[in-house]
């Protein structure tokens, strides 16, 4: 079962959420950025090579436009292997782990997988960038100290989402709501109470997961 | 919880059989290692399971059947399959069936005895992971808080599904050693059923290491012993041994090559792995020096850099005398009143002179000592390194001496200056410190450039003894041999069909692997980071060229 949103960040951007469930134990979350524009992209390289011309009139030196060549393959490379992230993705499976993937535009995929018994508990936290927004993110266990806190891993870390706070968030919890009461021991994320998500919040504002 | 069977990629084709492999009652996870095919006796089934049980350590036993046929099976296969459950007993009997051809699975989990808590029922939902068995046996998991440890036998709750699975993968080598060409009582399916794995230049070289190492191995000891012995202990030789970085950098290659070269057997992949390294970073610069010695030895360079020495150094002579007698009168110069002026340009004038003699003294010798040097580095390109840095020490002492007195005389008045602005102003902590004072006098170029060089050339050496190459060319060639953890993809999924996820491993990102398996460098400066050299140049706080009796050993 699969179906598809579409909402806007922080920047105004366009963003698309796709949603499968594949059985009652795993479900995917799919957050998907505009790719690559072809006018960011000219604009820059123009702006690159202007600058490279006007230096080669002052200097009459022509290894300044080699370089400049050089220099903009380099950053393009770089822009798109190691900043522009096509898609994210949040796997949930039931009492195994959770798995977060980020793809970038040159292909590359980083991902990372957190077990189930590793898991502290979800949080939904509140930032100021701007304005106030809320993140969602995942506490980890300390194995040295029983109570503590070893990591706080944001979910989505690195688009920033703007999602109306009723409707959205809720899915990612609800997926990872504490199950029926049988099974309560083992794959038990329970919400911590730092926040009441069913009353309305105050301001006309919506969840942004930022950074 | 969810049943999870880990299922191996190896035995997705096999023929119908019983699924051998171990349960893991804490984390509800069946991890199945191979196959047994019919027909077969079950005492010689139960025989041969305990002998594996015992060999490794792990609790193997038959986990269910698995069924791969041209159609669902019939009521007498269903009948057979059901009464082997009575002959081999276990808590929970998995069935796992496959159509042949077919896309999608069929598993079944019963459990015999009723399930203590009311309202749950017989079967439990199954969940399949399919995973790579050679790639799993063969990686070591890096978890972020423990370190790969193999030896440990009990893989509690708390270590997780995933260290549970590669560890009994690991630990039941015992099993796959037979393959379908044995003639043994029972027939395996696992990753090494077609044949087992093996190289003839790996059991070649195995077997001549024996005696090669313990040839080398004797060798080591005797030129160890020789440098143990009592002359070396002597004053003047024993300061110069502490000193001088070749005879640091000499002894730390010792060190590695009596590593290399003992007759023990590593006990944990850790140590391997470290020998390992060190091989291949003496390798590197064995080879690096030769490059070097081939380029230095050809077309008389050596010739060309022996005549260029003498001018340079009366050149740099004859720059030195012109600043300071520039120094020793101008405004701009030594900030200090006019005799000690004159009194510190005439010490350092007395400096060069002493110095320019020597060097004309040893203008004829040159060039059999740089002959003699660039042999040197047949022993390695951080030898030569070493000695260069060692001649570059020697040969600017004067200089390094001027940056002594000019650096104490600079952190002096920084000093002062910073203490006459804290009374200024009060008892804020001041922030003056992180500049450079316009008033001081200008810091030599050449000066900065000769200990910035030797810094350099330290940390050069240091780098190439410490980088693990091994684990950086496995990390590149064979990238499942260190994991980070695993990733799960969905496959093709069904509604009312089981769910099946395929696990691959996720290697360990390049940053993990330098910091995890760097070799302990030589101590030559352990303080230093480049970083560190940057910021004692600017604060003026001194760089020692050698090394220092409070220096951390290794």
């Amino acid at each position: 079962m699969e179906d598809e949103r579409s909402f806007s960040d922080i920047c105004g951007g366009r963003l698309a959420l796709q949603r499968r469930y594949y059985s009652p134990s795993c479900r995917e979350f799919c957050l998907s950025c505009p790719r690559l524009s072809l006018r960011s992209l000219t604009a820059v390289t123009c702006t690159v090579w202007l600058a490279a011309y006007g230096l080669f009139t002052l200097c009459e030196n022509s290894m300044i436009l080699s370089a400049a060549i050089f220099i903009t393959l380099l950053g393009l490379l770089g822009y798109l292997h190691f900043v522009k992230i096509d898609q994210e993705t949040l796997l949930i499976i039931d009492s195994l782990g959770i798995q977060m993937t980020s793809s970038y535009a040159s292909g590359k995929e980083s991902t990372t997988f957190i077990e189930m018994g590793k898991v502290k508990d979800i949080v939904i936290n509140e930032a100021i960038y701007m304005k106030v927004i809320y993140y969602l993110c995942i506490l980890l266990k300390d194995p040295v100290e029983p109570h503590g806190i070893s990591q706080v891993v944001p979910v989505f870390q690195r688009q920033s989402l703007t999602l109306s706070p009723r409707l959205e968030c809720s899915d990612s919890h609800h997926s990872l709501q504490p199950p029926p009461p049988r099974l309560k021991k083992s794959s038990c994320l329970s919400l911590l109470r730092t926040w009441d998500y069913r009353c309305a919040p105050p301001r006309l504002a919506n969840f942004f997961f930022y950074f | 919880m969810v049943l999870k069977a880990f299922f191996p990629t190896c035995c997705v084709s096999a023929d119908s059989g019983l699924l051998v492999g171990r349960w893991v009652p804490e984390q509800s996870s069946a991890v199945v290692l191979a196959v047994l095919h019919f027909p077969f006796i079950p005492i010689q089934v139960k025989q041969l399971l305990a002998q594996v049980r015992q060999a490794s350590q792990v609790g193997v036993a038959v986990l269910g059947t698995w069924c791969h046929c041209r159609q669902e099976p019939e009521e007498s296969l269903g009948r057979f399959l059901e009464s082997l459950g009575a002959v081999f007993p276990h808590e929970p009997w998995l069935r796992l069936c496959r159509e042949r051809g077919g896309t999608f699975w069929s598993c079944e989990a019963t459990r015999r005895q009723a399930p203590t808590a009311p309202g749950a029922p017989g079967e439990d939902q199954v969940m399949l992971i399919f995973y790579d068995q050679r790639q799993v046996l063969l990686s070591q998991l890096h978890l972020p808080t423990v370190l790969p440890d193999r030896q440990a036998g009990a893989t509690t709750a708390s270590t997780g599904v995933l260290a549970a699975v590669f560890d009994t993968v690991a630990r039941s080598e015992v099993l796959f050693r037979s393959d379908r060409f044995d003639e043994g009582p029972v027939r395996l399916s696992h990753w090494q059923s077609e044949g087992v794995e093996a190289s003839i230049l790996a059991e070649l070289a195995r077997r001549a290491s024996g005696p090669i190492c313990l040839l080398l191995a004797s060798l080591l000891s005797l030129v160890s012993a020789v440098s143990a012995c009592r002359v070396f202990k002597l004053w003047p030789l024993s300061f110069l041994g502490s000193k001088l970085s070749t005879c640091e950098q000499l002894r730390h290659r010792l060190e590695h090559l009596t590593l290399i070269f003992s007759t023990r057997k590593a006990e944990n992949p850790a140590q391997l792995t470290r020998k390992a390294n060190t091989v291949a970073s003496v390798l590197l610069d064995v080879a690096l020096g030769l490059m070097l010695l081939s380029w230095l030895h050809g077309r008389s360079r050596i010739g060309h850099l022996a005549d260029a020495l003498v001018p340079v150094a009366d050149h740099v002579a004859e720059e030195l005398q012109h600043l300071l007698q520039w120094l020793m009168g101008a405004p701009a110069g030594l900030k200090m009143n006019r005799a000690l002026d004159q009194v510190l340009g005439r010490f350092f004038l007395y400096h060069i002179h002493l110095w320019i003699s020597y060097i004309h003294l040893m203008s004829p010798f040159v060039e059999h000592i740089l002959w003699h040097v660039g042999l040197s580095a047949c022993l390695g390109l951080t030898v030569a390194l070493s000695l260069l840095s060692d001649i570059i020490a020697l040969l600017t002492f004067h200089i390094y001496c001027f940056y002594v007195y000019g650096a104490r005389l600079y952190c002096l008045k920084i000093h002062g200056l910073s203490s006459l602005w804290r009374l200024f102003r009060g008892k804020k902590w001041n922030v003056l410190r992180q500049r450079v004072d316009s008033c001081s006098y200008d810091l030599d170029q050449l000066r900065l450039l000769v200990v910035a060089v030797q810094g350099l050339i330290h940390l050069l050496v240091d780098l190439i003894n410490s980088l693990p190459l091994y684990s950086l060319g496995l990390r590149l060639c064979r990238p499942y041999r260190l994991a980070a953890g695993v990733k799960f993809r969905v496959l093709q999924h069904e509604a009312g069909r089981p769910l099946r996820l395929l696990m691959q491993i996720n290697p360990l990102p390049y940053s993990r692997v330098v910091h995890t398996y760097r070799l302990p460098s030589c101590g030559c400066h352990p303080k230093h980071s480049w970083g560190a050299l940057c910021r004692k140049l600017f604060l003026g706080e001194l760089i020692y060229p050698w090394r220092q009796r409070g220096d951390k050993q290794d």
